[in-house]
C-alpha cells in the first residue's frame, strides 16, 4: 500500500509545487517508487516545474473519464527513473475532478508505488479538498507571514475534519510543517516572523525550513526540481526535510543570518561579525 | 553598539512588525479555532434573545442589531432591539438594550 502526502497549504504562490516536485523527486531518488498528481484543473503547473510540459498527452481528467488509461496519462521522469507525474487538466475546471474518479486512480497507482504525492490547488474548495481527501499525511508549505500563517491553520482544520481519515475515524492524517521562504536575515531585524513563533502559532511537528533562495527561481526556469540542483540551499534543505519524512534525524541548516558585515556596518561599528 | 542606536533609542518604543506579525496571528486564530469546532452561535443567540423580548413587547425582528468586537484579553458582544412606541404607528424613540 503506497502513502498519500499532501502538500497544501491554503494559500496560493507559498511554493506547494515547488515542494511537490523537490519532495516527490526526493522520496524517488531514495529508491521509493513515487508518483506525483497535479490536482490544480486548470491551472496546472506542475509540469512546468518538472520540466516535462512538452511531453504531456493526457491528464487525470481524461482517466476519471475514460478518455485514457492511467499508464498512458502518467509521464516517467527522465532523470529519476523511480518517479512519474500525473498533470492536470488545462481546459477543463475543477469540477471534472469526482471523489469517486480520484478515489480510483489513487486505489490503481497504490498496486504499484510506494508513494503518492498529490500537489494540491490553492485555496478550500474541490480541487483542494480532493487532493487531502485521501491523505495519510500532510506537508503543510508555510511562509513566514501572516496570511500564510492563518490559511495554514485553517487548513489544518479542514484535514481534521474533511479527510477520509477524518470521516472514518481513523487515526488522523499525520501533519508536517514546511517553513518556505524563510530569510534569517530579516528575522534578526524584527521584519519576519520568527521559526519559534511560527511552530508555537501552528504547535505542529516541523519538517523543514526551506530558505529564500535564487536557486527556487532558477530551478523554476528550466524545468528542473529544485533539490536536484545539490549545491543549492533550498535543494540541501529539500533534501534534508525529504531525509527527515524518511525517519532520518537531521539538524535544521540555514537558519542563522549572513555573519558577512557590510561595508557600513564596518565602518560604524555594529554587531560582531 | 553603533552610535547609529543612539538615535534609534529616541524613537518611541514600538514592538518589531514581526512581533506584531505573532501577537495579531495569536489573536484571530484564538477565535477563528473556537468558531471551527462550534458551529456560529450568534445567529442562534440573536434569534433566542429576540424570542424572548418579544414575549413582553411586540418587536420587529428586522430592528436587532447584534455587534460583535473581538478583542485578545476581552470581547464585547453589543445587542440593539429597537422597541417601538408607546403608540403603535407613532414614531418614537428607539430604546436600546445592550447587553
Amino acid at each position: 500500500m503506497a502513502q498519500v502526502i499532501v502538500v497544501t497549504s491554503g494559500k496560493g504562490g507559498v511554493g506547494k509545487t515547488t515542494t511537490s516536485a523537490a519532495f516527490a523527486t526526493g522520496l524517488a531518488q531514495s529508491g521509493k517508487k513515487t508518483v506525483v498528481i497535479d490536482f490544480d484543473v486548470g491551472l496546472r503547473n506542475l509540469d512546468l516545474i518538472m520540466g516535462v510540459e512538452r511531453r504531456v498527452v493526457f491528464d487525470i481528467v481524461n482517466v476519471i473519464q475514460g478518455e485514457a488509461r492511467l499508464n498512458q496519462a502518467l509521464i516517467r521522469d527522465k532523470r529519476v527513473d523511480t518517479l512519474s507525474i500525473l498533470p492536470a487538466s488545462q481546459t477543463r475546471d475543477k469540477d471534472a475532478l469526482t471523489k469517486e474518479g480520484v478515489s480510483e486512480i489513487i486505489e490503481e497507482l497504490s498496486k504499484d508505488h510506494d508513494y503518492i504525492v498529490c500537489d494540491s490547488p490553492a485555496g478550500i474548495e474541490k480541487g483542494a479538498l480532493l487532493a487531502l481527501y485521501f491523505a495519510d499525511q500532510a506537508v503543510v508549505v508555510t511562509n513566514p507571514e501572516v496570511s500564510s500563517v492563518r490559511d495554514s491553520d485553517r487548513i489544518l482544520g479542514v484535514l481534521q475534519s474533511k479527510s477520509k481519515r477524518a470521516e472514518e475515524k481513523r487515526d488522523k492524517v499525520k501533519e508536517h510543517l514546511l517553513v518556505t521562504r524563510y530569510d534569517p536575515n530579516r528575522v534578526e531585524r524584527g521584519e519576519m516572523l520568527k521559526l519559534e513563533d511560527i511552530r508555537e502559532i501552528l504547535a505542529i511537528p516541523l519538517l523543514g525550513v526551506i530558505p529564500e533562495n535564487e536557486s527556487v527561481l532558477r530551478a523554476s526556469n528550466t524545468g528542473m526540481p529544485v533539490i536536484l540542483d545539490a549545491e543549492s540551499v533550498a535543494g540541501q534543505a529539500y533534501k534534508d526535510a525529504v531525509g527527515r519524512f524518511m525517519g532520518q534525524e537531521l539538524p535544521h541548516r540555514f537558519l542563522e543570518p549572513d555573519r558577512k558585515p557590510g561595508l557600513l556596518r564596518r565602518l560604524f561599528g555594529g554587531r560582531a561579525a | 553598539m553603533s552610535w547609529l542606536d543612539f538615535f534609534r533609542a529616541n524613537r518611541k518604543a514600538e514592538p518589531d512588525s514581526a512581533t506584531q506579525a505573532k501577537e495579531r496571528l495569536q489573536i484571530v486564530l484564538a477565535h477563528e479555532r473556537i468558531g471551527r469546532t462550534r458551529e456560529d452561535f450568534l445567529p442562534r443567540l440573536q434569534q433566542d434573545l429576540v424570542a424572548v423580548v418579544a414575549r413582553y413587547v411586540a418587536i420587529d425582528p428586522g430592528k436587532v442589531n447584534v455587534a460583535l468586537d473581538r478583542g485578545g484579553d476581552i470581547s464585547t458582544l453589543a445587542i440593539e432591539i429597537e422597541l417601538p412606541g408607546a403608540k403603535s404607528g407613532a414614531s418614537a424613540a428607539p430604546a436600546a438594550a445592550n447587553g
